[in-house]
C-alpha cells in the first residue's frame, strides 16, 4: 500500500475548474489530450482496433453528455468532461500494493510510475470517477497528468505552460490553477460561481471543481396585448411613425 | 523505490510550421509541430483571428486523417464494371493523358458538356475561374446542398449574410438569438464567442427543434417545430410592429422603407419603386410636403400612407406594405402558436425582450464616424440584439424567405452591423447584390464565357433559360424553378446529367464532393443513376471523373481518380475571392503550406486543375495548349491577378510586399505570408468598425483595397424590387416569362417581402402518414463523413440512433434500443432509437454523416459506421411527386434552388423483437481493389 505525502505548508494544489455553464460537449479537450499525451509522459495512448468492428482506446479525458431535468419539462443536456480530479484523499493511491501510483507533495498532482506498475487495478477499482486508463498493449495504468510535461516545460513560451485542454478548449469552459490560493483566479471562479466538488460525499476530496449552470433572464416590463384590433396598425406603431424623422 | 522520470521541459518537436485547418470549413489557423520528420502536435495558432489558439476535436484529430489508411495512393483507371471498384494504378502522366484528350474534345465540341461540381471547395475562386475558362456553365460547388438560402437572402437584403459574410457582436450583444444552428457555421468562433457573452451574462436564446450543442447551454431553448422559424419571426415582428418598438431613424437613413412603392395592380411596374427622370427611387417628403429623392438629406420621409405620383398613379411607402402585411391577424402569436410549436407567451415574451434591449438598454460607443452623406456622428450606438443563423432555417424549402425574415427584423429593430448587433465580416458589406448576373450564354474570342458563371440575377432578362423558359443549365439553376440559384444545384447534377443523356453531358469531373453518398439527396438513386446504362451498352453519363484524397464511396464510381494530398501536403489560399477569413475588424486571407511530404503518388488538386488548364489552354491559364502560365498553384497565388493589382492572396502586395489590398504582384508574397504565421489581416480604423453600409470612410477604403467597385450607401432592401420583377414576369410582364406551368409558382414564391408557407414537400406528402419531421443535427466531432475514417474520431461517434421524444415512444410503444423502420413518401431505412426529452415532440432526429457505405474509406466491412450508422437521406428524393403534368419539380427551395433536406417527413414502424440487428438499407460494400501498372 502506498502512503500519501505529507501535507506541506505552502504547497500547491494544482488542478482544474470546469465550467458546466459553459462546456458544450464539443470533445475538444479530449483530442486534443489524446495529441499531446501520445508522445507525452505517458506515452503511448494505445488505440485499439482503429478502423475495425470496434474501434477504442486510451483517453485521458472523456465526455459524458447527459439529459437533466430542464425547465417546462424539456430535457437539458449537460455535458460533463471527466479526467482525474487529483484528490487530496486519493484511494487509488493508497490502494496501490508497489508505489507506481502517487501523490506530488509540491503540487498535489497524482502520478503513475509505470516503470514500477504492475497493472494490477486496484486502483481503478478504487477510483470512483472512472479516470484511470489501463494500456492493454503494456499492461500499465495511465491517467491524466495534468499535462506536467507542459505547465512546467521551460520550452515552451510561459502562456503555454497549461494543460493541452485547458489550451484548446473554445468555450473556454476550462481553467487550470492553484486551488491552494485562496487569491488564484481558479479559486475565486469557484467562489464566485459556487464551484462544486463532484461526489463530495465519498470524502476523496478532489481538487479538480465544477462549476454549475447558470440562467440568465431579461426583466421587461408586463407585456400588454396591443391596443388595436387584429388586423389594424397598433396606435403605438401609429404614435412612432408620426413622429418628425430626419433623413 | 526507483523515481518516476518526469521530462519536464522536453521541447514538442523540433519543427514547427503555422498553416490553415481543414477538418471543417472553419479555416483556423494551426501550428504543427514536427518531430524527425513526422507529425508530432497540432495545436491552434494563438495569433490567428479566427481561433485565438484554441483547437476543436476534429482539428486536433489531423494527425489521424493524414496518417488514414483510407488515403488514395496513385491515380486510378477504372478496368471494372462502374462501382465494382476494380482500377489499375496509373501513371500521372497517362492520368492527366486521358483528362486533358476528353476535356479537350468536349471543348472543342461543345464546352457546356463539362459538368465540373466541387464539394467543400476552398479554392473555388480557382475552381470557378477553370470553368469560366473552359467555358461550362455546368459548375458550382456544395452552396445549394448546404447554405444558399442564408447567402441569397442575406446578400439580396443587408449585403452580407450570416456566417460567411456575418457575425455577432460579441463583444457588446446584451441579446443573442440562435436559429437552427447545432454546432458548425461556425464552429470555435461561436465557441469563442459563447464564452464571451457567458463572461458579460448577455442572454443566449436557442430556436431549434433540438436542444444539444449551443442549445445545451442557452439560457432558453425554443423546441420550434421544424419549417415554422419563419411564422414565428413574423409573429415577432408583428409584437414588435404592435409595440411601436421599431427603430425609424434606422429605416429611413439605411434601408428602402420610406421609398415609394407603385400601387397599380396589373401594370407592368406595379410593385416597383417610384422613380424620377433620372432613376431615383421617391419618397414623400412630410416637411415639404411633396415628393423628394429618397436619397435626399434633411427630408422628412413618410412611412405610412398612400401618395400620388406625378402621372396621378397610387404609391405607398415600402414599410407601409410591411406593416400592413404582419399587422394582420394571421401573424399574431396565438395565430401560430400551434403551428410552430411554441406558447403565445413565450413568444410575446420574447418580442418584449427584443424590445427591450433594443430600445432601453442601446450600447453607446464613443466614437465619431462620417456617414455617406457626409454628415458627422459624435456617436456610435447600436441595439444590442444580435443573431446567428444556419441550417435548421436554410436546408427548408422556406428557407429564403425565412431568413430574408430574419433580416427585416434586424433592421426593424435597426440592428444591422451597429455595436451590439451583428455584424458584416469584411470583405463584406457589398452592393445588392453585389455583381452582375451569372454568365453562360456567351463565349468570348478565346471560347471562355463572359462572366462569372455564378451571377447574381436582379431581373428575368438574367436567367438561364431557353426561350420556351426552360433550364439552360444542367441543374436547373438560374432557371424559373431556382432563379436565385447562386450558388448552383449540385443535388440535382447527377439526376440530371442522367435523365438528360450522352447528348447533354460527356464528362462529370467531381472534386471532394461525395455525391454518391452523403452529398447525394438519396445515395441509392444516385448510385443506379451513375451505373445506368443506356440500349447500346453504354454508361448514360459517359464520363466520370473524381478528384478526393480518401476512398469515399464516391471513388468507386470514377471512370478516373485523380488522387488529391491532405491538407497539409499542398499550398492553398483562402481567398478574398471565394471565403476569407475576415471579420468585422477588417479583411484578412490565408494560406495553406505543405507541412509534410507525401509519400504516395499522388498531387493537389489544384496544381492538377492549373496543369489541365496549361495542357488545355484555356485562357487565363496558358499562352497555348501545352503552354501553361503558372507552374503550381502557389505560382498562381503570387501571380495570377483577376483585375489590376488584386490577386488570390490581399496581403504582402507591391514590390516591397506593404500593401494590403490592392497592389503588384510580389514575389516573396508566400514567404512573407509563411513569416507573418501563414495569414494577413488588416485592422480597420476605429471609425470604420461599425455601420460600413453607410460609412464613408469605410466603404471609401474598401474601394481602394478592391474589396467593392462602388463606395456608393449600401441602402439595405427591405422590399426587395428584385424579386418583385420576377414576379411581374409570372404576371406576363415583359419579354422573358416563366413557362405556363411556373407561372403561378413565381408569382407566389417571388415575394417582394418575406413570405412563410408549409413546406412544399409537405404539401403534396399526406400527413396523415409522414406526421413526423425528420432532421440531423451536426456532431461537434465529425464534419459530416469526413471524420469516419480518423482513428480517434470514430471512437467518438461511429454509429447513430435515431432520437425520439419521450411520449411519442410512449405512443409507439418504444422503448431505449429498440429497433424501428422509418417510412417517407420515397423510401424507408431501419435503425435503432434514443428516447430523450430535450426535443420537439413531432421531431425525430439523428446525427448527421455518421453511417457509411460498408467497405468505404477503408474501414472494416463490419464497422458500426455501416452496421449500425445510417443516413436519412436514403429516404429523401431530390424531386418532389410529379405534377398533374408528369413533371418533377427539384425538392429545393423554390428562390434559391437550395436543396431541402429539412423538409423531410416520416413515419415510425416498429421491428418485430426478432429483427437483425443491423441498420438498413446497407448497399453492397465498396472496397477498392487495385493492381498496380504493369503487373
Amino acid at each position: 500500500m502506498t502512503s500519501l505525502p505529507q501535507s506541506q505548508p505552502g504547497a500547491r494544489r494544482l488542478g482544474l475548474v470546469i465550467d458546466l455553464d459553459t462546456c458544450v460537449g464539443c470533445h475538444a479537450c479530449a483530442v486534443n489530450c489524446k495529441e499531446w499525451n501520445t508522445e507525452g509522459h505517458h506515452a503511448p495512448l494505445p488505440d485499439y482496433d482503429p478502423h475495425g468492428a470496434d474501434p477504442d482506446g486510451v483517453w485521458f479525458n472523456r465526455i459524458h453528455s447527459y439529459e437533466a431535468e430542464g425547465s417546462g419539462g424539456c430535457g437539458k443536456t449537460v455535458n460533463f468532461p471527466r479526467s482525474c480530479l487529483h484528490c487530496e484523499n486519493p484511494l487509488c493511491v493508497t490502494v496501490c500494493p508497489t508505489g507506481a501510483s502517487y501523490k506530488r507533495a509540491e503540487d498535489g498532482i497524482v502520478l503513475v510510475n509505470t516503470d514500477i506498475c504492475i497493472g494490477c487495478k486496484l486502483c481503478s477499482w478504487a477510483c470512483p470517477y472512472g479516470a484511470r486508463e489501463f494500456d492493454e498493449h503494456d499492461g500499465v495504468m495511465k491517467k491524466c497528468t495534468l499535462c506536467i510535461d507542459r505547465i512546467y516545460n521551460e520550452s515552451l513560451p510561459e502562456a503555454e505552460r497549461e494543460p493541452a485542454c485547458v489550451a484548446t478548449c473554445p468555450s473556454r469552459a476550462r481553467h487550470f490553477g492553484d486551488l491552494a490560493d485562496p487569491e488564484s483566479r481558479v479559486s475565486k471562479l469557484v467562489a464566485e460561481r459556487g464551484g462544486v466538488d463532484l461526489m463530495a460525499e465519498l470524502g476523496y476530496r478532489p481538487t479538480n471543481k465544477y462549476l454549475p449552470p447558470r440562467q440568465t433572464r431579461i426583466e421587461t416590463r408586463p407585456v400588454e396585448m396591443p391596443a388595436s384590433a387584429p388586423g389594424g396598425l397598433g396606435g403605438a406603431l401609429l404614435a412612432l411613425v408620426d413622429k418628425v424623422l430626419s433623413r | 523505490m526507483p523515481e518516476d522520470r518526469i521530462a519536464y521541459h522536453a521541447p514538442v518537436g523540433d519543427e514547427v510550421a503555422h498553416t490553415t485547418c481543414y477538418m471543417c470549413a472553419c479555416r483556423c489557423g494551426i501550428k504543427v509541430h514536427l518531430k524527425d520528420g513526422k507529425l508530432r502536435y497540432i495545436e491552434g495558432n494563438r495569433d490567428h483571428p479566427i481561433n485565438r489558439g484554441v483547437l476543436c476535436a476534429k482539428g486536433s484529430a489531423g494527425i489521424m486523417s493524414v496518417t488514414s489508411p483510407a488515403r488514395l495512393r496513385a491515380p486510378l483507371k477504372r478496368v471494372g464494371p462502374r462501382g465494382a471498384g476494380e482500377f489499375e494504378e496509373i501513371g500521372w502522366d497517362e492520368a492527366m493523358a486521358i483528362a486533358t484528350a476528353r476535356l479537350a474534345g468536349i471543348r472543342a465540341s461543345d464546352p457546356h458538356r463539362l459538368a465540373f461540381f466541387t464539394g467543400r471547395d476552398q479554392s473555388q475562386s480557382l475552381t470557378g475561374h477553370f470553368a469560366r475558362m473552359f467555358g461550362t456553365m455546368n459548375f458550382a460547388a456544395h452552396g445549394g446542398f448546404c447554405s444558399v438560402n442564408m447567402a441569397a437572402a442575406g446578400l439580396y437584403s443587408v449585403g452580407g449574410a450570416f456566417w460567411e459574410f456575418g457575425e455577432p457582436d460579441w463583444n457588446h450583444a446584451k441579446l443573442f438569438l440562435l436559429f437552427g444552428v447545432a454546432e458548425d457555421h461556425d464552429s470555435n468562433p461561436i465557441k469563442l464567442g459563447l464564452a464571451k457573452l457567458k463572461e458579460r451574462g448577455a442572454k443566449i436564446v436557442s430556436v431549434n427543434p433540438v436542444r444539444t450543442g449551443y442549445s445545451a447551454i442557452a439560457d432558453e431553448f425554443v423546441g420550434i417545430t421544424p419549417g415554422t422559424d419563419g411564422l414565428f419571426i413574423m409573429a415577432l415582428i408583428h409584437c414588435l410592429l404592435a409595440e411601436g418598438a421599431v427603430d425609424t431613424a434606422f429605416l429611413v437613413r439605411y434601408t428602402n422603407a420610406h421609398h415609394l412603392v407603385i400601387d397599380v395592380p396589373g401594370e407592368a411596374d406595379h410593385g416597383l419603386f417610384a422613380r424620377d427622370a433620372e432613376g431615383a427611387a421617391l419618397a414623400f417628403d412630410r416637411k415639404a410636403g411633396a415628393l423628394a429623392r429618397a436619397d435626399a438629406t434633411g427630408t422628412d420621409p413618410a412611412l405610412l400612407g398612400t401618395f400620388t405620383l406625378p402621372d396621378g398613379r397610387r404609391a405607398r411607402p415600402s414599410f407601409a406594405l410591411l406593416a400592413e402585411r404582419y399587422a394582420a391577424a394571421e401573424y399574431a402569436p396565438e395565430a401560430v402558436e400551434a403551428r410552430c410549436g411554441i406558447a403565445a407567451t413565450t413568444i410575446r415574451r420574447l418580442a418584449a425582450e427584443i424590445a427591450e434591449i433594443a430600445f432601453r438598454q442601446p450600447v453607446t460607443i464613443e466614437q465619431a464616424w462620417t456617414d455617406t452623406d457626409g454628415r458627422r456622428h459624435e456617436t456610435m450606438t447600436g441595439r444590442p440584439v444580435a443573431m446567428h443563423a444556419m441550417r435548421g432555417i436554410s436546408a427548408h424549402s422556406n428557407g429564403f424567405h425565412t431568413c430574408r425574415a430574419l433580416h427585416v427584423l434586424q433592421m426593424l429593430i435597426g440592428a444591422v452591423d451597429t455595436p451590439g448587433s451583428w455584424r458584416y465580416k469584411s470583405p463584406h458589406p457589398k452592393p445588392i447584390p453585389p455583381g452582375p448576373g451569372p454568365a453562360g450564354r456567351a463565349h468570348d474570342g478565346r471560347g471562355a464565357l463572359t462572366g462569372n458563371v455564378l451571377g447574381f440575377p436582379t431581373s428575368p432578362e438574367d436567367l438561364l433559360v431557353d426561350d420556351a423558359g426552360e433550364p439552360l443549365r444542367l441543374d436547373r439553376a438560374f432557371s424559373w424553378e431556382a432563379p436565385l440559384g447562386i450558388h448552383g444545384m449540385m443535388h440535382m447534377a447527377i439526376a440530371e446529367a442522367h435523365a438528360a443523356g450522352r447528348a447533354r453531358v460527356d464528362t462529370l469531373f467531381l472534386y471532394m464532393a461525395n455525391m454518391a453518398w452523403n452529398s447525394a439527396m438519396n445515395p441509392g438513386e444516385t448510385t443506379r443513376m451513375l451505373t445506368d446504362r443506356d440500349a447500346d451498352g453504354e454508361y448514360r453519363i459517359p464520363f466520370v471523373i473524381v478528384a478526393d484524397a480518401f476512398e469515399s464511396e464516391t471513388v468507386a464510381y470514377a471512370d478516373l481518380v485523380l488522387p488529391d494530398t491532405t491538407y497539409l501536403e499542398r499550398y492553398d489560399c483562402i481567398s478574398l475571392l471565394d471565403r476569407p477569413i475576415g471579420s468585422a475588424h477588417g479583411p484578412a486571407d490565408a494560406i495553406r503550406v505543405p507541412v509534410l511530404k507525401p509519400d504516395r503518388d499522388v498531387r493537389p488538386f489544384q496544381d492538377v486543375l492549373i496543369d489541365l488548364a496549361g495542357r488545355l489552354g484555356l485562357p487565363d491559364f496558358a499562352e497555348a495548349p501545352g503552354k501553361p502560365l503558372y507552374s503550381s498553384y502557389a505560382d498562381y497565388m503570387v501571380r495570377h491577378q483577376r483585375k489590376p493589382g488584386v490577386g488570390p492572396l490581399a496581403g504582402f502586395r507591391g514590390a516591397d510586399g506593404t500593401v494590403f489590398g490592392r497592389g503588384e504582384p510580389n514575389p516573396e508574397q508566400i514567404s512573407r505570408y509563411i513569416a507573418n504565421k501563414g495569414f494577413a489581416r488588416y485592422d480597420l480604423p476605429l471609425e470604420q468598425l461599425y455601420y460600413k453600409h453607410a460609412n464613408r470612410a469605410y466603404l471609401t477604403g474598401a474601394k481602394e483595397m478592391g474589396l467593392i467597385d462602388d463606395d456608393s450607401q449600401i441602402v439595405l432592401n427591405l422590399y426587395s424590387e428584385h424579386l418583385q420583377k420576377f414576379r411581374l414576369a409570372a404576371e406576363g410582364h415583359g419579354a422573358v416569362r416563366p413557362p405556363e406551368r411556373l407561372r403561378a409558382r413565381v408569382a407566389r414564391f417571388m415575394d417582394p417581402l418575406p413570405i412563410w408557407y408549409e413546406p412544399i414537400e409537405q404539401t403534396m406528402t399526406d400527413m396523415k402518414q409522414f406526421p413526423l419531421h425528420a432532421i440531423t443535427q451536426r456532431p461537434m466531432s465529425m464534419y459530416h463523413s469526413w471524420g469516419s475514417h480518423n482513428a480517434w474520431l470514430r471512437q467518438i461517434h461511429s454509429e447513430n440512433r435515431l432520437y425520439v421524444h419521450r411520449d411519442l415512444a410512449a405512443a409507439q410503444g418504444l422503448e431505449d434500443d429498440d429497433w424501428v423502420e422509418v417510412v417517407s413518401r420515397t423510401g424507408r431505412l431501419k435503425c435503432q432509437i434514443r428516447i430523450m426529452d430535450g426535443v420537439n415532440p413531432h421531431t425525430v432526429w439523428t446525427w448527421n454523416a455518421i453511417g457509411r457505405r460498408s467497405g468505404a474509406v477503408a474501414l472494416a466491412q463490419d464497422a458500426p459506421e455501416a452496421v449500425r450508422g445510417f443516413l436519412l437521406n436514403h429516404v429523401i428524393s431530390e424531386y418532389l411527386p410529379a405534377g398533374d403534368d408528369g413533371a418533377r419539380l427539384s425538392n429545393s427551395d423554390p428562390v434559391t434552388g437550395q436543396a431541402a433536406w429539412f423538409d423531410l417527413t416520416v413515419r415510425l414502424e416498429p421491428c418485430e423483437p426478432e429483427t437483425i440487428a443491423e441498420t438498413q438499407p446497407r448497399m453492397a460494400p465498396v472496397a477498392l481493389t487495385t493492381k498496380g501498372a504493369g503487373q
